[in-house]
């Protein structure tokens, strides 16, 4: 410990200038012992100035093997897996060694990780969790934005189904290791991967990342909520909230699922066959009527947005100008998408009179591509009178010049 | 109608109509088997007096700011009544004119029309060739569109590596270093007072001289066949323009020009942007030239050549000495015809890759 702390205090980028004895010689080894010091050579601690002798301690000056490697130099040797926290935090808990690197790096990285599942386990023995270096690398540690980096966004995944989707390391704790494949299914794996939306939640969004934990069961709502805002605030004020929490019910997965989350559709809604509602609620019940109600009105706006874009398409295609039929269109969607945050209410009015306004200018917009087609036609009925006026004018002077040619060549002749 | 009986007198008198009547009733055309070429002159220029007439209808409405042009020819198109017509003729009849005009330039060059005495006519032609293509370049910013933003864009760019005052050109035409509302401010200027004025002029310089010198033909033996200016060629032409006419308004109805979208300077360049057809040769003749040949710039020494081409061309009536009424002379149609060839084949290589 007093060789931790002493190592901690002196803790600065380790003799710039004169060869670093570590790497000089552990490169020119071929096993597991020359690994580690190839791929320093891609660390970001390497980068900004950091050596061996920062972690694992000893003398990078020397190279008799007895001085470099001595535990009267502070040598260390290969750190425990029990070890690691404290001594990544030696420096990554000192606000005052970190900021000249990155003022905004945040510090508390070890206090979080110790009110997490994986701390609290690594502290009462169990070194099968993850430690710092399980996630970060360990001797090419890259920063998170590098796409290379195990901790990039993209990569987070992958990073925690190392262990989390591997049933022979997992089989130990009561935890299922279906996690990673459901979430390959989801929308945010879509929006993450397919649409390189890297604000998109991987694991560590909902679960957190250094204070690991699954979210309480009352808690889902808040955490989907960080980003489903609108959503969270119409759950909130609904009759679902204290049902589910009298349940038991874990809010918003109780419908969408936690980590197979899907893109919403108008299916889910209702009590026909696939819809979640029918679930709970039976025909007879208040609730039962409310659903299918909202389902209905939903289905209505769908259908009329769907045969305005149809009008509004085939006038398009005509060559007929539409920017404003595709406004009055994009409104009504608005107010369908609109009417689906409404849903989470749970209660009928809300949904039915935002889905009776979409309506009105769904039917505007369809209008407005018929009355583009119209309009279309009346151009080519005008097209073909003025053609046709056009082809009797130019009948009319192929006559008079016929005439006029014969009338010359009459003069001529005589 | 007895006030009408002394009006008329009054104005011939007044306006000299009489010398006016005779010129006309004297005015003979040659008839031979290219005669049909000589009705592109006058189809330019009913193209070009629709174009003023639609032109000014269509400055009823329109705003030449960044902010407001395209969404006033949005509402043209949307809420003037037969504003779709207007603008749409507008359109076509700009491409349709620039056209008719190499039509009738390379009509002229083949039957040697430029010959002595007629070298300001062909002077004159060529001159205006260039304004309306001018017009063209000038008024397809006008909607500020995407398309016309970034075809300005590269356009404006090809004239800024013209040697010595390129840099000046660049920003002459731009009001700026990039394409900005100084530009469309510049461009409608250009467009609606400097180019019709300059055209006007030229306009009646080229008229008088035609009227002067009378129509050329080929040879002097050809000269010899003529027919009556008025009313025989009148009613022909008549009938040219009112087949123009109804070509134009079946394009308009059948083929609306398109708005696009509106131009948003942050955006990129869309994929494969270029200019309109009738720059589309010299846009890709100069794509194909290395950025390097020798010490220079391939791009440069490219427009140094097109610009020395398009002069040596213009230059046709002092190299070209066969006398006006004498057989053509065979390389130099071979000449005319490289150059079709090429324009032709680079336009269509510029469109379709």
């Amino acid at each position: 410990m007093a060789v931790l702390c002493a190592a901690a205090l002196t803790a600065q980028p380790a003799a710039e200038k004169q060869e670093d004895t570590c790497i000089a010689c552990h490169s020119e080894l071929e096993d597991e012992l020359g690994r580690p010091a190839k791929m320093f050579q891609d660390d970001l601690h390497r980068k900004l100035g950091f050596s061996c002798v920062d972690c694992h301690g000893g003398d990078a000056g020397s190279l008799d093997m007895e001085v470099s490697m001595s535990p009267s130099k502070g040598f260390l040797g290969k750190v425990s897996r029990r070890g690691i926290p404290e001594l990544c935090a030696r420096c990554h808990s000192n606000a005052e060694l970190i900021h000249p690197f990155n003022p905004r790096q945040r510090v508390d990285q070890l206090a979080l990780y110790r009110t997490s599942v994986h701390g609290k386990k690594l502290a009462q023995g169990d070194e099968q969790v993850a430690t710092c270096i399980d996630c970060h690398g360990v001797h090419d540690i890259r920063p998170s934005s590098d796409t290379l980096s195990p901790v990039h966004p993209l990569r987070i995944p992958q990073t925690c189904a190392k262990c989390h989707a591997d049933a022979e390391h997992m089989k130990a704790y009561s935890v299922p290791t279906t996690q990673f494949a459901e979430y390959e299914t989801s929308v945010h794996w879509n929006a993450l991967s397919a649409r390189g939306d890297l604000s998109a939640p991987s694991c560590a969004t909902c679960h957190g990342n250094h204070g690991a934990a699954p979210p309480g069961v009352n808690d889902v709502a808040q955490i989907c909520g960080t980003c489903h805002v609108v959503f969270e605030n119409a759950f909130k004020e609904s009759p679902h909230e204290q049902a589910f929490e009298d349940m038991g019910l874990r809010g918003c997965v109780t419908c969408h699922d936690n980590h197979a989350v899907q893109a919403a559709d108008l299916g889910m809604l209702g009590v026909a066959e696939g819809a979640v509602c029918a679930d709970c609620h039976s025909e007879g019940e208040d609730a039962y009527t409310v659903a299918a109600g909202m389902r209905t009105r939903l289905d209505e706006l769908s259908t009329a947005l769907r045969d305005a874009r149809e009008v509004l398409d085939r006038a398009e295609e005509a060559g007929m100008e539409i920017s404003e039929g595709r406004l009055q269109w994009s409104d009504a969607n608005e107010q369908l998408i609109r009417a689906s945050v409404q849903v989470h209410t749970f209660r009928a009015e809300p949904v039915e009179e935002t889905a009776a306004a979409g309506l009105k200018v769904a039917q505007d917009a369809r209008q407005a591509g018929f009355d583009a087609l119209d309009e279309k036609e009346f151009r080519r009925k005008g097209l073909g009178l003025s053609l046709i006026t056009i082809a009797f004018v130019i009948a009319g002077l192929i006559l008079a010049i016929r005439g006029l040619d014969q009338e010359t060549a009459k003069s001529d002749s005589t | 109608m007895a006030d009408m009986q002394r009006i008329l007198p009054w104005l011939e008198d007044r306006l000299g109509l009489d010398a006016i009547r005779s010129f006309i009733a004297h005015k003979r055309v040659p008839v031979h088997s290219a005669t049909i070429w000589y009705y592109f002159g006058g189809i330019t220029l009913f193209l070009f007096m629709i174009q003023v007439l639609t032109g000014v209808l269509l400055l009823l409405y329109y705003r030449p700011t960044p902010s407001e042009a395209f969404e006033s020819i949005q509402f043209i198109m949307t809420k003037v009544e037969f504003g779709w017509l207007v603008r749409s003729i507008h359109s076509w009849s700009a491409n349709l004119m620039v056209l008719t005009a190499l039509i009738h330039m390379f009509s002229a060059f083949f039957l040697r029309a430029y010959r002595r005495p007629r070298e300001v006519t062909w002077l004159s032609g060529m001159l205006l060739l260039f304004l309306t293509l001018g017009f063209g370049f000038s008024g397809y910013l006008l909607p500020w569109n995407t398309v016309a933003f970034f075809a300005t864009k590269v356009g404006t760019d090809m004239a800024g590596t013209v040697p010595l005052i390129g840099p000046f050109l660049l920003k002459f035409l731009r009001g700026g270093e990039e394409v900005t509302g100084a530009t469309l401010t510049r461009f409608f200027g250009f467009h609606v007072a400097v180019l019709p004025g300059v055209t006007t002029i030229l306009l009646f310089v080229h008229l008088a001289m035609v009227q002067k010198w009378g129509m050329s033909a080929p040879t002097a033996e050809e000269e010899k066949h003529q027919m009556p200016f008025y009313p025989h060629f009148v009613l022909r032409e008549l009938v040219a323009w009112y087949g123009a006419l109804g070509i134009l308004g079946g394009l308009a109805a059948l083929f609306p020009w398109e708005l696009g979208t509106k131009a948003d300077a942050f955006a990129p360049a869309p994929a494969g942007i270029r200019p309109e057809w009738f720059f589309l040769a010299v846009f890709y003749n100069l794509k194909l030239i290395p950025s390097r040949i020798w010490i220079f710039e391939g791009e440069v020494l490219g427009i140094l050549a097109i610009t020395a081409g398009v002069v040596i061309w213009m230059l046709v009536p002092f190299w070209d000495r066969a006398p006006d009424g004498e057989k053509p002379r065979l390389w130099v149609t071979g000449v005319g015809v490289l150059v079709v060839t090429y324009m032709a084949v680079f336009t269509a290589l510029g469109y379709w890759t």
